[in-house]
């Protein structure tokens, strides 16, 4: 069997250093994701509004966030306001922002469309039976956005998780960071530390995300 | 108040046909500058079944839509006992629950049960005590043969189930008229056999119905009076044998002459 370099991981304090590493960007993620909701929420809300104005700016918001790649973003936030504002983020601050930013937009949408979802009949019954505008959002219009939307954004946390690795390349020292600093340390007596090492990190973010992503799935098929 | 007018009030109320609950006059709905109806009256008694046919797009669906205030209309009133149904572009809540819809697509809530669709607006709107109305909605299950769906929710069920439970579900608001709008359109033929049992049901209980349908037999066999519907005018009104044995008019016979096929034998 080929040396998989495993053995690093559990020299020192490389362990406690990896599941560090991981503290970090579960901290920037959830950060982003509890700024991310309920300023989505409010996004979405807006979106679904008549108003022509209001919503070509959001439009454009959204499409601005969401096709720009997202190291461009952290770069011109950490980098560019260095110099421009003279703002003097930290990296995980810097990180904070461009994935709240990301992540408002990407929740603004998905409120929109499961907002727009609700076809008008139920609309329509709810009045039928007599139903007043407030009983029909509390017990018709909400209970249904709520189920709608809940799957699909625990998906994106676990995207925002995924997508935090970015950040080591503005300095944050997140778990990637960690693996590859131990990988270099250890370049000389374990050459093939990085297939370990890799593969350590790869079952950590496995097992953040997966729980995650099992409670989106099972959500789903309770409230299909 | 003088001997005359007691006279002339009673006289104006015969005119009036009486008893009329539901009565339309010189109805008139747009949408932008197109007319969808122009110029409908009629009336409905209690206990009556008024089968409303027409082709497709003629506003027979429309009419249904603005009796239950789920349209404004742009001209003539529609009164349900007396009192205008719309208060302010919305249904008016002392009249409203008055009047029941059945619609075309299934129109369940989908995250609640059976059971739970039926009760929410007895128990919301009417403020009925839960477990008499689950008594009740327990009762019209079984009658429309549902016994043990309670807990089902809508996706668990057939088209035809579904809108049984519709049927149900505005049944337990003791509406005193029921609208029901192409309620069959959707489904397989035994499943229209088996929802139009339901109706032919409420009929036979002398529930006073209106009744927007494409199956002529179930129309010839419920309605106390037809009326025909084309290009939003009433071409022609009268009972289930006058308008399907002998149309008097010319509209009305084309139209009837779609539903059947010669022989190409």
């Amino acid at each position: 069997m080929p040396d998989l370099g495993l053995n690093i991981i559990f020299k020192g304090k490389n362990f406690a250093r990896l599941l560090g590493g991981l503290g970090v960007a579960l901290r920037i993620s959830l950060i982003a994701v509890a700024i991310s909701i309920p300023l989505g929420l409010i996004l979405g809300i807006l979106m679904t509004r008549k108003n022509p104005i209001l919503k070509a700016i959001l439009r454009l918001y959204l499409d601005f966030i969401r096709i720009m790649p997202q190291m461009v973003l952290l770069f011109l936030v950490f980098f560019g306001t260095t110099r421009s504002f003279g703002w003097n983020l930290s990296g995980e601050n810097a990180a904070i922002i461009v994935f709240s930013l990301w992540g408002t937009a990407e929740m603004g949408d998905l409120v929109r469309g499961a907002l727009i979802a609700i076809p008008r009949h139920q609309y329509e019954s709810a009045q039928s039976l007599g139903l007043s505008p407030a009983q029909t959002q509390i017990y018709i219009i909400i209970p249904q956005t709520v189920r709608r939307l809940l799957p699909l954004s625990i998906n994106l946390i676990t995207r925002m998780i995924k997508t935090t690795s970015l950040v080591l390349m503005i300095g944050v020292v997140e778990v990637i960071k960690v693996a590859q600093q131990i990988i270099e340390a250890n370049r000389m007596k374990t050459p093939n530390g990085a297939f370990g090492v890799y593969l350590f990190v790869f079952i950590l973010y496995f097992l953040a995300c997966w729980p995650i992503s099992m409670a989106a799935r099972y959500l789903e098929k309770k409230w299909r | 108040m003088g001997k005359e007018d007691i006279e002339d009030i009673k006289e104006e109320g015969q005119q009036d046909g009486g008893q009329a609950m539901l009565s339309v006059e010189h109805l008139v709905k747009r949408f932008g500058t197109e007319t969808i109806l122009d110029d409908i009256s009629f009336r409905v008694n209690p206990g009556e079944v008024l089968v409303i046919v027409g082709p497709s797009g003629c506003g027979k669906s429309t009419l249904l839509r603005c009796i239950n205030a789920l349209e404004d209309v742009q001209g003539g009133k529609i009164l349900l006992n007396g009192l205008p149904v719309a208060e302010g572009g919305r249904k008016s809540p002392s009249v409203g629950t008055k009047i029941g819809m059945v619609f075309q697509s299934y129109d369940l809530f989908p995250h609640l049960n059976v059971i739970d669709n039926i009760t929410l607006a007895p128990c919301k709107v009417l403020k009925k005590k839960r477990f008499l109305v689950e008594a009740e909605a327990r009762e019209l299950l079984k009658r429309v043969g549902l016994e043990g769906k309670e807990k089902s929710y809508p996706r668990e069920l057939s088209g035809g189930q579904k809108q049984r439970v519709a049927i149900v579900r505005a049944m337990c608001m003791h509406p005193e008229i029921l609208l029901l709008d192409e309620i069959t359109a959707a489904l397989d033929p035994e499943m229209v056999r088996e929802v139009l049992e339901v109706v032919l049901d409420l009929a036979r209980q002398g529930m006073t119905m209106l009744i927007v349908t494409h199956e002529m037999s179930f129309a010839r066999a419920i309605a106390t009076k037809v009326m025909m519907i084309s290009d939003g005018h009433v071409v022609e009104e009268g009972t289930p044998e006058e308008f399907f044995t002998a149309p008097k008019t010319a509209r009305a016979r084309q139209f009837l002459n779609t539903f059947t096929y010669e022989s190409v034998r």
